[in-house]
């Protein structure tokens, strides 16, 4: 297999992936790292080098967008960018102490979290009131714009998120993900902020949590141009393809079928991991 | 008043990511094409990790490549402007919030920046 024939099926496996990824929104990282490891074969080193390079492409391009809706709440996301991106920092410097194996058992473990949650039904928050004394000092408080108008909440709980996107970081830093299934845990279930609000305040700041680590992987040379070059191109047509895509159809079954596929690599990366093959 | 202005912050954060995301993309695809007429034909090694030499991770060397036509340090410059897409978005939002006098925001903010500064 030449490099041009390779570089054509990355980019066709990428754009899957990013498609896939957008749709569900699960992100694109979650299977391109068993992709790339499991089917091509490429070191684990190098496949989180271009996983995290193609999360910052998607996560940066949707959350222009959602930004200038004005759905995030940027004060909350930079807020909580310190704990994700100190843990990112962290989490890089791990994956250099830690053999690939155990890399591989830990990517198998995150793998199993995200398609169980998945499955879980997300409840759709709403608190309102002053808030306590500590959101009103952060302003961490927002509003965001729906069909009757602007919606006031509140946010809660501010500690207990703050230390749920430390761990969320150092995931991201340590596997070259997003991590949004868990950031989206935090704000929804610990800090308790409406529905969309955490899905588009985690995108936004998975760009700078992974901008966080890629300096570390890139001093490091994890970060392959050869390589990165189809990945990042065909999850980032991928993406917008989804993004396009995702307004009009119905997305339950597809998703299903997704967790179930990314239980089975996430087995795969278990078993790779626990018997060195990884 | 303040409200108008955290969202002329909001807009401009908006654009800045967009235009970075576009411009990296657009110097990828240049480099990966003049790679793949260079190397297309080549055998792909990826099974084990090498690591990279400094044309394809430091600005001086890089562009000493790029100027002899070399395509994987230009997808590589392609890479750090992506990566230096949402750092320059966290300059942006110092800056922004200096002009609002949101003083809290602006040292939080800053911490963030040095995090990822101090590792890079």
């Amino acid at each position: 297999m030449t490099i041009l024939v390779f570089s054509g099926l990355l980019f066709v496996g990428a754009l899957a992936a990013g498609l896939l990824g957008s749709l569900t929104g699960l992100g694109g990282g979650v299977v391109l790292i068993p992709l790339l490891t499991l089917l091509f074969k490429v070191d684990i080193h190098y496949a989180i080098g271009a996983s995290l390079v193609s999360v910052i492409a998607t996560s940066s391009g949707a959350a222009a967008a959602y930004v200038r809706d004005g759905i995030s709440n940027i004060r909350l996301g930079m807020f909580l960018e310190v704990a994700t991106t100190a843990g990112a920092v962290g989490g890089a410097f791990l994956a250099t102490y830690l053999s690939t194996s155990v890399i591989a058992i830990v990517f198998g473990v995150m793998l199993l979290v995200s398609a169980v949650l998945s499955f879980l039904k997300r409840s759709d928050n709403l608190l309102t009131g002053p808030g306590s004394k500590l959101t009103r000092i952060l302003r961490l408080n927002g509003s965001y714009p729906t069909a009757k108008g602007k919606q006031d909440y509140t946010v809660k709980n501010v500690v207990g998120g703050f230390l749920m996107m430390n761990v969320a970081g150092v995931l991201s830093g340590l596997l070259g993900i997003g991590s949004g299934a868990l950031k989206v845990l935090a704000m929804d279930n610990i800090m308790r902020t409406p529905f969309k609000v955490s899905t588009t305040t985690s995108n936004f700041m998975i760009g700078v949590t992974a901008a966080a680590s890629a300096g570390i992987y890139l001093k490091r040379g994890y970060i392959d141009p050869g390589l990165s070059m189809p990945v990042m191109l065909g999850v980032l047509a991928g993406a917008f393809a989804g993004s396009r895509i995702l307004t009009k159809t119905s997305v339950s079954t597809l998703k299903k079928v997704f967790a179930v596929v990314i239980l089975l690599l996430a087995v795969e990366m278990i078993y790779n991991g626990v018997n060195h093959k990884i | 008043m303040k409200r108008v202005q955290d969202q002329d912050l909001e807009r401009i954060i908006g654009q800045l990511l967009r235009f970075g995301v576009l411009l990296s993309s657009l110097v990828v695809l240049t480099g990966g094409v003049m790679y793949l007429v260079r190397h297309g034909y080549q055998l792909p090694q990826y099974g084990v990790f090498r690591g990279e030499p400094d044309k394809m991770k430091q600005p001086a060397p890089m562009w000493r490549a790029i100027l002899k036509g070399e395509g994987r340090p230009l997808i590589g410059l392609g890479l750090l402007i992506l990566i230096a897409t949402p750092i320059a978005r966290i300059l942006f939002s110092i800056v922004g919030y200096l002009l609002e006098k949101d003083y809290l925001y602006v040292l939080i903010t800053g911490v963030v920046l040095v995090v990822i500064l101090w590792n890079i």
